[in-house]
């Protein structure tokens, strides 16, 4: 029953990241807006991973952008698992482990 | 919401980092209380979502979007502890794969989300539990609430670091009042989608959700 949850969970997450995302607004956000509008966009530098194959949620070398968004989508949300539910599991062993 | 490199300065930024790791660390401890063979795999979808969720710009007013922060509705579903946690591994995990939010900026962005966003936001849950009737209504009211602060406790959090570190020469007026304005604008984006995920969490199985475990338990009827 717990498992159903999760699972139901993990596949709306895949959904959301994978596609839906697509159609998300690229409009500026908040501080983006605001640092644009105040004037103090230009003082933003390039992270130091601006070239990873990753950045700004593409896949360096996939043409189509709707399939680059998707697979950057999914791969985000299988890293984010991986670490999140190794986190978590590995604290619960710390915890149980203790007399 | 993700600040870039370059907004703040380097003493600054590291002065952040140090309170959010302190932040962290203490935030390992509590969770590692909490957390057993129900709650780990829940904690860990929590981060998921959120992850996802994150990727879904909305419009607001004016040019401007913004996307669910997540961080009062991690605090309900899993606990403000787990909900930490969640939040630094979305946020590092954007940072490192997808250059969403700088590396130097990552303390302070994990400062205003992780620590300012899921504190002020359960902060709120339980000032609004505590007014509104005892029932699961208000739990999802409440987690609307809660959504709706946590959201401008993030921003003046960025407003606290420009007026301490900024790079740039603007008024700090003028940096508050927009960014609280444009903040709460999404503020109310948060509040719907955290009082909606909240309340599809409640009708499947309530006693997953944090913040209602700790409302009922008064009432708790122990099954042999």
């Amino acid at each position: 029953m717990k498992n159903r949850l999760v699972a139901a969970g993990l596949v709306l997450s895949l959904i959301l990241a994978g596609g839906a995302s697509f159609y998300a607004s690229s409009q500026p956000d908040g501080l983006e807006k605001v640092a644009g509008d105040i004037g103090f966009l230009d003082s933003a530098q390039e992270s130091a991973v601006e070239d990873s194959p990753l950045a700004g949620y593409g896949v360096a070398g996939v043409e189509n952008e709707r399939i680059s968004n998707g697979l950057a989508g999914v791969i985000g949300v299988a890293s984010t698992a991986a670490v999140s539910f190794g986190l978590f599991y590995a604290l619960r062993r710390f915890k149980k482990d203790k007399p | 919401m993700h600040i870039p490199d370059g907004f703040i300065d380097i003493p600054t930024s590291a002065t952040f980092a140090a309170l959010s790791a302190v932040g962290v660390a203490a935030s390992l401890k509590g969770a590692a209380r909490s957390l057993d063979e129900k709650t780990a795999p829940l904690a860990g979808l929590t981060a998921t979502f959120i992850f996802a969720v994150q990727m879904l710009n909305f419009p607001v007013a004016a040019g401007t979007s913004g996307h669910l922060l997540g961080g009062a509705l991690a605090a309900i579903l899993v606990g403000p502890y787990v909900a930490t946690l969640s939040l630094t591994v979305v946020l590092l995990m954007q940072a490192l794969l997808f250059a969403d939010g700088g590396l130097s900026a990552a303390g302070l962005n994990i400062f205003n989300m992780s620590l300012l966003g899921v504190w002020f936001g359960y902060g709120a849950f339980l000032l609004a539990k505590k007014i509104l009737p005892k029932n699961k209504v208000s739990i999802t009211a409440a987690a609307a609430f809660a959504g709706l602060i946590s959201v401008p406790a993030a921003a003046l959090g960025f407003t606290l670091q420009y007026a301490v570190g900024a790079t740039a020469t603007f008024s700090i007026t003028t940096v508050l009042t927009a960014m609280v304005g444009s903040h709460i604008l999404i503020g109310i984006g948060e509040a719907i989608i955290t009082g909606l995920s909240v309340s599809a969490v409640m009708a499947s199985r309530p006693d997953l959700v944090f913040g209602y475990r700790g409302a009922k338990k008064n009432l708790e009827i122990r099954q042999g």
